[in-house]
């Protein structure tokens, strides 16, 4: 099947600068795939790309089957967008920016806008210039959320929201999908990611370095284990897959990939097991192997 | 630009901590360094537009009869609104001249620069919310401000010293360096009172665009009251001392070169940057004294098309407009009954009249219609730039994620900027046409002159293809289009009186339209012009359509 957004080898350069260098995306129908990477990973700029706002150099796209670039007026009357720095008219109010941008984009549900205006705690009298950063990303999120739109294509939107507005984000986005929308949500905020993504891509230097479900992640990287023994232990260095280990008197701490996890912890098993706390690896851990030999490298630098 | 900020050598230096100054240097040159173009480009512009002005007055007025000619008509009160106080009119020198035709004019655009300075540095930063992040380091309360002022201050100087050693060093009759210095200062002061003025409205209006509003209001303000002044008498009256225009012209530089006028504006000055500082610790960093009243909730019907938009971000604007060159337009065709007796005696302006054709009149309405039709192409050529402040901004791209396409959103600000321009011209054209078929008591020149302003709708549009084509092709590239804008009004203002060779005049696009109505009508070169415009939107809007859109960030 393919999806409703499939990229490969996107290539996009600004003067000398590589923002994009053979991105590969997949979203599949429904589903809210979370696009995680620091600033400056090349988010933003696949995103535009994605709403045929940036030409690509080369690689292949489509959203819903068609290409983001030619067929952009068609394809936006199916999507939404909210930017990530939204930027609102000075001498127009929040309430006349929804209604425009509902309205250019065709359909505009006035009872879901006025809903979400009112959930999301929001002042639609007050002019664009008097808006703070996130009530302006507030306006933002209306504007695209009290459309129909098929596809949502979300750049770090809940980035100057409160926690309060963040549970409230995540309560909508869920209804969404519910309704069988797709979801592109982008962000460097893990936490945020971990709740609603059903699949995530992990871009680096304008690559995507790796896509799954966060299980399938989990799997393939290493989970921290914690055992309290009858026994001290003993092989742990000897056995393949296992990491940092720290052995204490009856006590042990090592990270195991996660193929190897069966085989280590029958290993400790044999010493007899008093107590054991696994942790599945947070997203931060994900990114950080990611992101870890360039923190190494700019950790050299810095020395 | 952090080093720019943060240089190691002025944390040594700096004042004590807790002082309201503090970083006033260091933001002065970062001030200094971001206008590093624009600054010197408004400096060279108005010394050289007022070099070039000057210089050519021996060329238009060779002898002292054609002076004296030139000062019977500041017998005219509307005139003297145009001009100014009328002084030294028994002698009618070049220098008094440069204090009558030129002063005023150039008046506005020191002051336009001066608060476009201020207000850029102060307000417009508070507004994009870069002051917060400036302030939240040691930076004194009042750094920006004194920051902002000096740098006006200082443009304003150089300004001064620039047409003073320019024009002196002419070496004109009667033009002599007393007196250049005095004109200088003058047209300093006046940029000096204006850069105060913006302070001030900087701290009562939470928006730029507004703040510089209230400033080109005060100075409208200050051109009428000198304009009532001197119309009312000559040599002016008590409103033409409440305006710093009518006191640099009170100086009767180059005639009497009165210095003491010019006391009032340094005191003027004082009241209002003291106003401002005072202002300004009593409300919040990014907000305004004047609050912002709330706006409906719900857009209204016209607030549902790109066009929609586009005139809602244009409709104050075209209003003003209208508004101001309604009234100009007025004001000139009063003139219409002087002309005649002025040009007969005039050797130079037979000469233009003559090589334009027709009668004395239409001669001149044929001149002041190309002064009003270099205006429209200002207005059009912003408008246009809206576009690209849009698209700088951010704000075109949401629009241009929802089902309108990259032709309908620029094609909106475009059809704005033509029809606009039009609607300008048509407006002008009437207010014109009455005002002179009201002094001449002839009802058929309002369609002449309405005829005239509208045959150069197409050449109009052709700067604005000019623009929408740079536009489209690179949005960095677009303001090149202002050396042509600067060059047609070059050609407009002074091509027909000194009679530029046939070649610079037809350089400037404005150069192909019939001089209605002392010319023929000739449609051959309209129909060219509009084929051209076409060609170049047609070339700006595909050029767009391929091209990134330049977000900021």
């Amino acid at each position: 099947m393919t999806g409703i957004i499939e990229a490969t080898g996107l290539t996009k350069t600004y003067g000398r600068t590589t923002a994009l260098d053979g991105l590969d995306l997949s979203v599949a129908q429904g589903e809210v795939h979370g696009f995680l990477g620091p600033n400056g990973a090349g988010k933003t700029t696949t995103l535009r790309i994605l709403l045929g706002l940036l030409r690509r150099d080369a690689g292949e796209v489509t959203v819903m089957g068609r290409d983001p670039w030619t067929d952009a007026v068609d394809l936006h009357g199916r999507l939404a967008y909210v930017p990530g720095d939204v930027e609102l008219w000075p001498n127009l109010t929040g309430g006349e920016a929804i209604d425009l941008l509902g309205r250019l984009r065709g359909h505009l549900d006035p009872a879901r806008r006025d809903d979400l205006v009112e959930r999301f705690d929001l002042d639609p009298t007050k002019k664009g210039r008097t808006y703070s950063k996130g009530n302006r990303q507030k306006v933002a999120i209306v504007a695209a959320l009290a459309s129909d739109a098929e596809l949502l294509l979300l750049d770090e939107p809940t980035a100057g929201l409160d926690p309060l507005m963040e549970v409230v984000f995540q309560d909508v986005i869920g209804r969404m999908t519910q309704e069988g929308r797709t979801v592109l949500l982008s962000s460097h905020i893990l936490a945020q990611v971990e709740k609603l993504a059903d699949r995530i891509s992990i871009i680096r230097d304008g690559v995507v370095v790796q896509t799954g479900t966060l299980v399938e992640m989990r799997h393939l990287t290493r989970t921290t284990i914690e055992a309290l023994t009858v026994e001290p232990v003993t092989g742990l260095e000897a056995l393949a897959g296992v990491h940092d280990p720290q052995v204490g008197d009856r006590r042990v701490r090592f990270s195991v990939d996660g193929e190897h996890l069966d085989a280590t912890v029958k290993h400790v098993a044999g010493f007899g097991l008093r107590g054991l706390t696994s942790h599945p690896p947070t997203l931060e851990e994900l990114m950080l192997r990611h992101y870890g030999s360039e923190l190494d490298r700019n950790a050299g630098a810095v020395r | 630009m952090t080093a720019t900020l943060t240089p190691t050598s002025d944390r040594a230096a700096a004042a004590p901590s807790g002082h309201v100054l503090t970083g006033t240097g260091t933001l002065l040159r970062f001030m200094l360094r971001r206008d590093r173009i624009r600054l010197p480009a408004w400096l060279l512009g108005i010394t050289l537009f007022t070099l070039a002005s000057v210089a050519a007055l021996p060329d238009l007025y060779p002898s002292a009869a054609d002076r004296q000619a030139r000062a019977t008509l500041m017998e005219n009160p509307g005139t003297r609104a145009i001009g100014g106080p009328g002084y030294g009119l028994d002698d009618y020198t070049f220098g008094a001249m440069i204090g009558h035709e030129f002063l005023s004019w150039i008046a506005i655009f020191v002051a336009l620069m001066s608060i476009f300075v201020v207000v850029r540095h102060t307000r417009l930063e508070e507004e994009t919310g870069r002051a917060e992040l400036v302030r939240s380091s040691r930076v004194g309360r009042h750094a920006t401000t004194t920051a902002a002022l000096s740098a006006a201050f200082g443009a304003n100087l150089v300004l001064g010293a620039l047409l003073a050693v320019s024009l002196g060093s002419l070496g004109l009759e009667s033009v002599g360096w007393g007196g250049s210095l005095l004109f200088g200062a003058g047209l300093a002061a006046i940029g000096v009172v204006f850069a105060a003025v913006a302070a001030v409205t900087v701290q009562l209006n939470e928006h730029a665009r507004g703040a510089s509003a209230l400033a080109g209001a005060v100075l409208a303000l200050a051109y009428t009251l000198r304009a009532a002044g001197d119309m009312a008498e000559v040599g002016g009256n008590t409103l033409s001392w409440l305006s710093p225009i009518g006191w640099a012209q009170q100086t009767r530089v180059y005639v009497d070169d009165r210095w003491w006028p010019l006391a009032l504006a340094l005191g003027l000055t004082v009241v209002f940057v003291a106003s401002a500082y005072w202002l300004s610790t009593r409300r919040d960093v990014g907000a305004g004294l004047v609050q912002t009243r709330p706006g409906p909730a719900h857009a209204g019907d016209t607030l549902a098309t790109p066009l929609g938009l586009a005139w809602r971000l244009h409709r104050a604007s075209i209003v003003w407009w209208s508004l101001a060159m309604f009234v100009f337009a007025l004001g000139y065709g009063t003139l219409a009954s002087e002309v005649e007796r002025f040009v007969s005696e005039m050797s130079v302006i037979q000469d233009a009249v003559a090589d334009i054709g027709g009668t004395i009149i239409d001669a001149w309405l044929a001149i002041i219609v190309l002064v009003f039709a270099v205006l429209a192409v200002v207005f059009a050529v912003l408008a246009a730039a809206r576009a690209r402040s849009e698209e700088n901004s951010g704000r075109a791209e949401p629009v241009l994620a929802t089902a309108v396409s990259r032709t309908r959103w620029l094609g909106s600000h475009l059809v704005v900027a033509l029809a606009g321009s039009a609607v300008l011209m048509a407006i002008t054209g009437l207010g014109l046409g009455i005002s002179v078929a009201g002094a001449l008591g002839d009802n058929g020149l309002i369609g002449r002159v309405l005829g005239a302003t509208m045959a150069h709708v197409p050449a109009i549009w052709l700067v604005t293809g000019i623009a929408v084509a740079l536009f489209g092709l690179a949005s960095r590239a677009m303001p090149l289009v202002w050396i042509v804008v600067v060059y047609a009004g070059l050609v407009g203002w002074l091509g027909q009186l000194l009679q530029f060779p046939a070649w610079a005049i037809d350089l400037s696009p404005l150069g192909h339209t019939p001089l209605l109505p002392a010319e023929g009508m000739r449609w051959p070169p309209l129909v060219v012009l509009s084929l051209l415009a076409i060609v170049l939107i047609v070339v700006g809007l595909a050029a767009f359509r391929r091209r990134d859109l330049e977000s900021a960030a």
